[in-house]
């Protein structure tokens, strides 16, 4: 304060403009730049574990990358050589029954939650539920399909295991497609509705043509979030060392895989998990990219 | 009902038309089963409350609340405590808070006050989200053959040297606490960082060139407006972080060292309500599962409690700003 208020009387002295610059004696300019280097030093450790991660699954897991990963089943212990051909078709199938259970029910509440009754109790509940689900533990996903499915059907099996998946998935579709048919025009809606459109017809015609996009981008990052998800499957689908062959017995995953091979003290289990890891990643950047080109909300 | 769509089709010219009968009925069937969809949200929370209650119900008689303040977990003599979980839970949580949470918000700081020029700056928000898409399981095994090599050595010198200090207090030999909170960190970080940057770039572009205007510098800018203006969609972030870090599974399964302990040592194994779940249940018998379904049901509502707080406290924010412009 007390440097500010000299130059003013100086400057009133001698008649010039006082230096707005911040002198780099200065206390507050140096304490600005010292924080702006920690601010670099910062973002820079924030970028360290990607490029590590994305480091390790090139060399640990792309060494190992040959055809036989897909076309063969987990080796037993001490044998060499192997794949998990069973876990990628395992994970694909679980992920597809949680698509087929959580888009249409999510689309469906997105719907009310945007066009029917965006203000209502129920609406409004609802939505506030929606975003508690997101934060939802994985692990507690699995543990209530376990009590509710797989204890009724007596086995564990893809079906639980999918359903598990459909209950994290669902909270990602509601949202983000709510977020979409929100951005639709107001005029286009009340056009629809002017021209003698029922509800129903102006939902189809109009506003999900329109918001197809934003749709997409949510089902799309719903998908990429449980692809990669393990938790709720340990104890759901379990884990196969064989091929699926039905849906209602246990059934391989690419996470179960990675975590079972993690804990094994032979170096083929380990560079297999890596590799599996490598594909788990790719199939999640996959989605994940797909989400983004397929239309991102402009903020 | 004059504004109702369909009385305003009922005067209609040569454009518009009246709903059909058919058309009206499938119309209230397409609006019955869109309301049904969003009670099935709410129906599907409750259920599972009310089913995981249910069946943590007989272990909640056996033990009572014995079972929060006690640490064995014997399935022969069918004494089970979770204390260590619980403590192992909120434990690392916090630490991923303190080191998550201060990157998060640095990362948000440098990603929204002009640090970088436009492409940069996406690129590197790219970069934050990347680490959002990495599966849990992977991290887990990115920290069991690369961050755990990593800080063992330091972690062995802290421990040598500075051993009477208790966070320090035994040798990193594997899985720990410390590596385990560093992964956490890692994970969310995304989260944290993402919903900072909104809390940031809501505060009134006007706020900030009043604070230029008066000769601020730009970390002046920062600290003293930016903020303490964000400061309520900041904090939720730290909340809602910190749910992520709670419900967290599978990295702390592979990395904590399920160890039923309760230590303030930064380095040694440790429990967390979720990495028990994980590592218990696939081999549980119906005794065990009983009280696995209590210590699910006591982690549900941990998570609950700071997710609902989170996410009324971010609505309760932005409700203000956007009533405030």
């Amino acid at each position: 304060m007390s440097t500010e208020s000299a130059y003013l009387d100086m400057s009133i002295a001698t008649g010039k403009a006082p230096s707005l610059a911040h002198s780099w004696s200065e206390g507050r300019a140096l304490v600005n730049v010292l924080l702006t280097i920690g601010a670099w030093a910062v973002a820079l450790l924030a970028s360290i574990p990607l490029v590590s991660v994305l480091y390790m699954l090139t060399v640990e897991g792309g060494s190992r990358l040959s055809l036989e990963l897909f076309t063969e089943l987990p080796p037993a212990g001490f044998e060499t050589g192997g794949g998990f051909g069973n876990a990628i078709v395992g994970t694909l199938v679980m992920v597809a029954i949680a698509a087929a259970i959580s888009i249409p029910v999510g689309v469906l509440a997105a719907i009310y939650l945007s066009e029917l009754g965006p203000n209502s109790k129920l609406g409004q509940a609802s939505r506030f539920l929606a975003k508690v689900l997101t934060g939802f533990p994985s692990i507690l996903a699995g543990v209530f399909v376990y009590a509710v499915v797989v204890l009724a059907m007596g086995t564990y099996s893809a079906t639980a295991g999918g359903i598990a998946l459909a209950i994290l998935m669902l909270p990602t579709v509601v949202l983000t497609a709510e977020e979409a048919l929100k951005m639709v025009p107001r005029k286009m809606k009340d056009a629809a509705l002017g021209i003698g459109c029922t509800r129903t017809q102006m939902i189809w015609k109009v506003v999900l043509p329109t918001a197809l996009p934003g749709i997409l981008t949510g089902v799309m990052l719903g998908v990429a979030r449980v692809s990669g998800e393990s938790a709720p499957l340990l104890f759901t689908a379990l884990f196969s060392n064989y091929w699926l062959s039905r849906l209602n017995e246990p059934t391989a995953s690419l996470s179960i895989l990675i975590f079972n091979f993690s804990s094994m003290p032979f170096e083929n289990q380990i560079q297999l998990a890596w590799a599996a890891s490598l594909v788990l990643v790719l199939i999640v950047l996959v989605f994940n990219i797909a989400s983004r080109l397929l239309g991102r909300p402009k903020y | 009902m004059s504004d109702h769509p369909f009385a305003i089709a009922a005067n209609s010219n040569a454009v518009s038309q009246a709903p059909t009968g058919g058309e009206y009925v499938i119309d209230r069937l397409f609006r019955a089963f869109a309301l049904i969809a969003a009670s099935l949200l709410i129906l599907l929370v409750g259920y599972i409350i009310w089913k995981i209650g249910g069946q943590a119900l007989p272990a909640i008689r056996d033990y009572h609340l014995d079972f929060l303040t006690t640490s064995t977990w014997n399935v022969q003599e069918k004494k089970f405590g979770i204390l260590p979980g619980i403590w192992g839970t909120l434990y690392s949580s916090l630490l991923a808070l303190l080191i998550g949470g201060f990157f998060g918000l640095t990362v948000a700081i440098f990603l929204t006050q002009d640090f970088l020029p436009k492409r940069l700056a996406f690129l590197f928000r790219l970069v934050i989200e990347m680490l959002a898409a990495i599966p849990s399981v992977v991290f887990g095994l990115w920290g069991i053959f690369v961050v755990i090599p990593a800080i063992r050595p330091a972690a062995n010198w802290l421990n040598e040297h500075l051993g009477f200090i208790p966070f320090f207090g035994s040798s990193l030999s594997g899985p720990g606490l410390l590596p385990a909170a560093i992964v956490l960190a890692i994970m969310i970080l995304p989260t944290v960082a993402a919903i900072s940057q909104d809390a940031l770039n809501s505060v009134p572009y006007r706020t900030k060139e009043a604070a230029y205007g008066m000769g601020a510098t730009k970390w002046e800018v920062i600290l003293k407006v930016m903020v303490p203006t964000a400061a309520g969609g900041i904090f939720s972030a730290m909340v809602l972080g910190f749910g992520r870090a709670l419900g967290e599974t599978m990295a702390l399964a592979m990395l904590i060292g399920n160890s039923n302990q309760v230590t303030l040592s930064l380095f040694a194994p440790a429990e967390t309500l979720a990495a028990l779940l994980a590592s218990h249940f696939p081999e549980a018998g119906p005794v065990e599962v009983q009280a696995l379904m209590y210590a699910a049901l006591v982690l549900l509502a941990i998570t609950l409690i700071v997710n609902i707080a989170g996410i009324g406290l971010l609505t309760l924010t932005q409700r203000r700003i956007s009533g405030k412009a």
